[in-house]
């Protein structure tokens, strides 16, 4: 136990933490949890936007998890969208059992059994009508998942780029089950119509405005804990597996089990985005949870840039947003800017979005370098040229 | 008696039947005279007695006195009227002037059918296709009349038994004649029957003998038992025998497309290492080649992408012309296909070899654009392609169904894997692609200009995706997102072969073929015969990480 614990006593990174970062994060999180809530019960921002806003943060809930994974242990996961999508469908169930008997058959159980012919709740849907309960499972099911097919991949050796075909096969295949009926998870359609979320109303602009602070909180929180665990010496063996994984493997770690960890860890984190994402949309359903969507979150944190922790909150909220705007001005283009932006921050800026800062300073102290550099040399020519 | 003086020639016997059979006083002679009908080839008894079935047949008072048997035809004009044909000859019934008379149904006396009547009218006519030239109407006409079980049709099966040379024909009569004996008075004649039925162990008979069982055990006769007993396991293992090999045979189809779609991917992934995420449209690009390629034959392409439109002039090719439109689509899609992946070689992939994760992303995003491109150029619908008259037909071998298309499929999936082979063991390309892929840098100090072979070993495993789109265009829908329907397929496939081999990916794409193919013969659901397969796969990787015939090296990556 204490060589475990030994892991997690804070042995501070020297480059765990930047001022610039702390900064921007303080004024982010004040902007965030404090100022834009506050602007939405003025009614100087519309229930709306801040609607689109909780989402966004939901997406960059995910995009974390990707980025521990990917950025931090080099484990390329195409599996993030089912864990999203199964906290979705957890948090789901709860809501579809708070419908009641408001539903359009007027029923105690939800309308889609009723339209599949069932008079009785199934007896897994049962326990679900406690939230506590459906909280715990949320957390649970998808590290139970993910704890199973790490240990079964990792134990294997099974790396890089198969691990992603793997991920993605293991999100096609629950894309598959969930679509049908007879598993009792609303097929097609999935989970709609909610109605009360512990005992509010769901639709109501102060539910949002909760959920909204609570998805801002949970964010901070992951954040913060994040940064805490990236500054351990797991951090540092985390990182190690990334650069060179024969090295720390001959260098006596077991990196199956550190690469497990991250593994479930990120599982659990994914599926708590994907749970505060239901209540604020008010769906959810198999399209979620196929592998185009756990790419997409990919490149939200490849635009962002990888291997930080702000890089993927920052390009999932730019990629959505930029999404939201070109969906509605150029519906036919926007896949086309999308698909392009894609290939050429990945050609052309390895390091995201966050990365630009110190390539301009970079830049710009080559520059002047040149300059004085010239500026120097150039009375040394003429010096040379008299001489001749 | 003056009407019988209208029908004198021979041919019309069987219409000169029926009109008597019209004016015959008693229901009993009218049937009489309909079963006189069985066994003649005249066209015109099937048309007329649905006719009289239909109540389309009238009785017309002449003027002068005689009755007349017409039948009103074709649709019915503003004043109800019909065209009216004579039944004697079939024509058309004329007035004093010459002309053709108009009748209206409502105002003649239908001429009545008694069901006994309807009877014996369904007999005959199933009867007629006995004699029928066409083999398929004759086994039809046949089986409905030996699953009618009718004692009284078994004379005319054993007439028709001592003629038929037809060996399939014969043995549908067999087993006819041996499924009415099944209701035959005798204990004797029952046992022989299910002799005979043992014997043919045909599975339409499955049902029949599993009723005559039932019967024998009600009436507790024990040989009556035993013989059906025997011959309902005849038939039991005869359908295993062709459930298996069907489902053998629909693997092997099933596993030839999964060939032929990833072995385009097992030369980029396999061999280069790319995880190339368009490859799905590169198959794509394919299937929209060979579309562009029939209109051509055919009657010209109008294309609107971004607000232009022009329109692409057809050769107007008909009948085999247009029928071999499919020998030049097939070379037209692999170049095309090869140009694109050149292309995408050139532009993005050749800065990403050392970053395969990241191949991963941009190719995606090359994917995405590519399936956005294909929706403004050819519309977000599927588009249609017409298969060659070649594909749409089947062989039946001992009650096994081999469908042609399923059977090309299987051809053409040998053929390629062999030009394949081919090309990567017999020619100096091969060799320098197998020699740039074992050791990029050796090759290179050897003098191999590995950029070129690069771009020619992507450009050879997109060109043979752009195959498979021509070759999926035949058996499937085109349209933009046809290559994410196969996308993960085809990397499982390459992955469970082991990456860098060829020969793996063949074995691979059948063996998952013929599992999912099995499961879904068990399970008898798709979808979940598919979600095992994954998770087989997934199980399949903790026994050997590295697929099927993994590459040695000593190198540690």
């Amino acid at each position: 136990m204490s060589r475990v614990a030994a892991f997690f006593s804070a042995r501070r990174n020297p480059r765990s933490i930047s001022r610039g970062e702390l900064f921007a994060v303080g004024i982010l999180a004040v902007l965030v949890v404090l100022i834009l809530p506050f602007a939405n019960q003025q009614g100087w921002i519309s229930n709306f936007s801040i609607n689109l806003w909780g989402k966004y943060l939901c997406y960059a809930l995910l995009a974390i998890s990707v980025d521990l994974l990917w950025g931090y242990t080099g484990l390329l996961s195409l599996g993030q969208a089912l864990f999203f999508s199964l906290g979705g469908y957890m948090i789901g169930m709860h809501l579809m059992r708070r419908i009641g008997d408001l539903g359009q058959y007027h029923k105690p159980i939800p309308d889609f059994l009723v339209f599949l012919g069932w008079t009785d709740l199934p007896a897994f849907w049962r326990p679900f009508d406690s939230f506590p309960f459906a909280l715990a499972v949320m957390l649970v099911l998808p590290a139970l998942l993910a704890w199973i097919f790490g240990y079964l991949a990792f134990r294997s050796r099974i790396k890089g780029v198969y691990f992603s075909i793997l991920t993605q096969a293991l999100t096609y295949g629950a894309a598959l089950m969930f679509f049908r009926n007879d598993l009792l998870m609303g097929g097609n359609n999935g989970f709609t119509d909610f109605k009360f979320i512990l005992g509010f109303d769901v639709r109501d602009a102060t539910t949002q405005r909760g959920l909204f602070v609570v998805t801002a909180l949970t964010l901070l929180v992951v954040y913060l804990a994040c940064r805490w665990l990236n500054g351990t010496k797991f951090g540092l063996v985390q990182q190690a597996v990334r650069d060179g994984e024969n090295r720390a493997l001959f260098s006596g770690y077991a990196t199956a089990h550190f690469k497990l960890f991250v593994f479930i860890v990120s599982a659990i984190i994914a599926s708590i985005g994907g749970a505060l994402y239901v209540p604020q949309v008010g769906i959810i359903n198999p399209s979620e949870m196929t592998p185009e969507k756990s790419l997409e979150a990919v490149v939200w944190v490849a635009v962002g840039g990888r291997g930080t922790l702000l890089g993927p909150v920052i390009g999932a909220v730019a990629v959505n947003a930029l999404k939201s705007w070109a969906t509605r001005a150029i519906p036919d283009l926007w896949i086309l800017l999308m698909g392009g932006l894609f290939i050429v921050v990945v050609l052309f800026l390895p390091g995201g979005i966050v990365s630009v800062p110190a390539k301009c300073r970079a830049w710009f102290a080559a520059r002047r370098r040149q300059s004085t550099d010239a500026e120097a040399s150039a009375p040394a020519v003429a010096v040379a040229k008299t001489e001749s | 008696m003056a009407l019988l003086s209208g029908f004198a020639h021979a041919s019309e016997l069987a219409r000169g039947t029926i009109v008597r059979a019209v004016l015959a006083d008693s229901p009993a002679q009218q049937r009489d005279l309909i079963v006189s009908l069985a066994g003649q080839g005249d066209p015109a008894i099937p048309t007329l007695l649905e006719a009289w079935r239909k109540d389309s047949l009238f009785l017309y008072d002449a003027p002068d006195g005689t009755r007349v048997p017409i039948q009103l035809v074709h649709a019915k004009d503003s004043a109800d009227a019909q065209e009216a044909l004579r039944v004697a000859d079939g024509l058309p019934l004329l007035d004093a002037s010459g002309l053709p008379l108009r009748l209206v149904g409502a105002d003649l006396t239908p001429v009545e059918h008694t069901s006994a009547l309807r009877r014996a009218m369904k007999s005959v006519v199933d009867l007629l296709d006995l004699a029928s030239p066409d083999t398929e109407k004759r086994i039809r006409a046949i089986q409905t009349l030996g699953f009618a079980q009718e004692p009284d049709k078994l004379p005319l099966l054993e007439k028709r038994l001592a003629t038929e040379t037809d060996p399939s024909v014969h043995t549908v009569l067999r087993e006819a004649i041996a499924l009415i004996g099944l209701k035959a008075p005798t204990a004797g004649a029952k046992l022989a029957a299910l002799a005979e039925l043992r014997e043919l162990h045909t599975l339409a008979s499955s049902d029949l003998v599993k009723l005559a069982l039932k019967d024998a055990e009600a009436a507790q006769d024990s040989a009556l038992i035993d013989a059906a007993h025997s011959a309902v396991i005849a038939i039991e293992t005869h359908r295993s025998t062709v459930n298996f090999l069907g489902t053998l045979f629909r693997g092997a189809s099933l596993g030839s497309i999964l060939l032929v779609v990833a072995l385009g991917l097992s030369i980029t992934f396999g061999l280069m290492g790319v995880i190339n995420m368009a490859h799905g449209e590169m198959i794509a690009v394919g299937a929209y080649t060979t579309y562009v390629v029939q209109n051509l034959f055919g009657e010209g392409l109008s294309l609107s992408p971004f607000g232009v439109s022009f329109t692409l002039p057809g050769l107007h090719a008909t009948g085999w012309g247009y029928q071999s439109y499919f020998a030049v689509a097939l070379p037209m899609s692999f170049l095309a296909a090869a140009l694109v992946g050149i292309a995408l070689e050139r532009t993005v992939i050749q800065f990403l070899y050392r970053r395969p994760l990241e191949s991963l992303l941009a190719t995606w995003g090359v994917s995405l654009v590519l399936q956005q491109l294909f929706r403004l150029v050819f519309g977000a619908n599927n588009v249609q392609v017409s298969s060659p008259a070649f594909l749409s037909g089947h062989w039946t071998i001992n009650e096994i169904l081999l469908g042609w298309n399923r059977v090309f499929v299987i051809g053409f999936a040998g053929l390629i894997v062999l030009g394949v082979w081919l090309v990567l063991t017999r020619t100096s390309l091969g060799l320098l692609i197998r020699a740039v892929m074992q050791n990029r840098g050796m090759a290179s100090c050897m003098g191999v200009r590995t950029q070129r072979v690069n771009m020619l070993t992507f450009g050879l495993g997109s060109g043979l995706a752009g195959l498979a789109g021509a070759f999926l265009s035949q058996i499937g829908n085109v349209g933009p997102s046809l290559g994410q329907n196969y996308i993960v397929d085809c990397f499982m496939t390459v992955v469970v072969g082991g990456v860098g081999n060829i020969g793996g990916t063949v074995l691979s794409a059948f063996g998952i073929g013929m599992t999912d193919q099995a499961l879904q013969q068990i399970l008898l659901n798709p979808v979940l015969g598919k979600i095992l397969v994954l998770v087989a796969i997934i199980l399949f990787l903790q026994w050997r990480p590295a697929g099927l015939f993994a590459t040695r090296s000593r190198s540690l990556d």
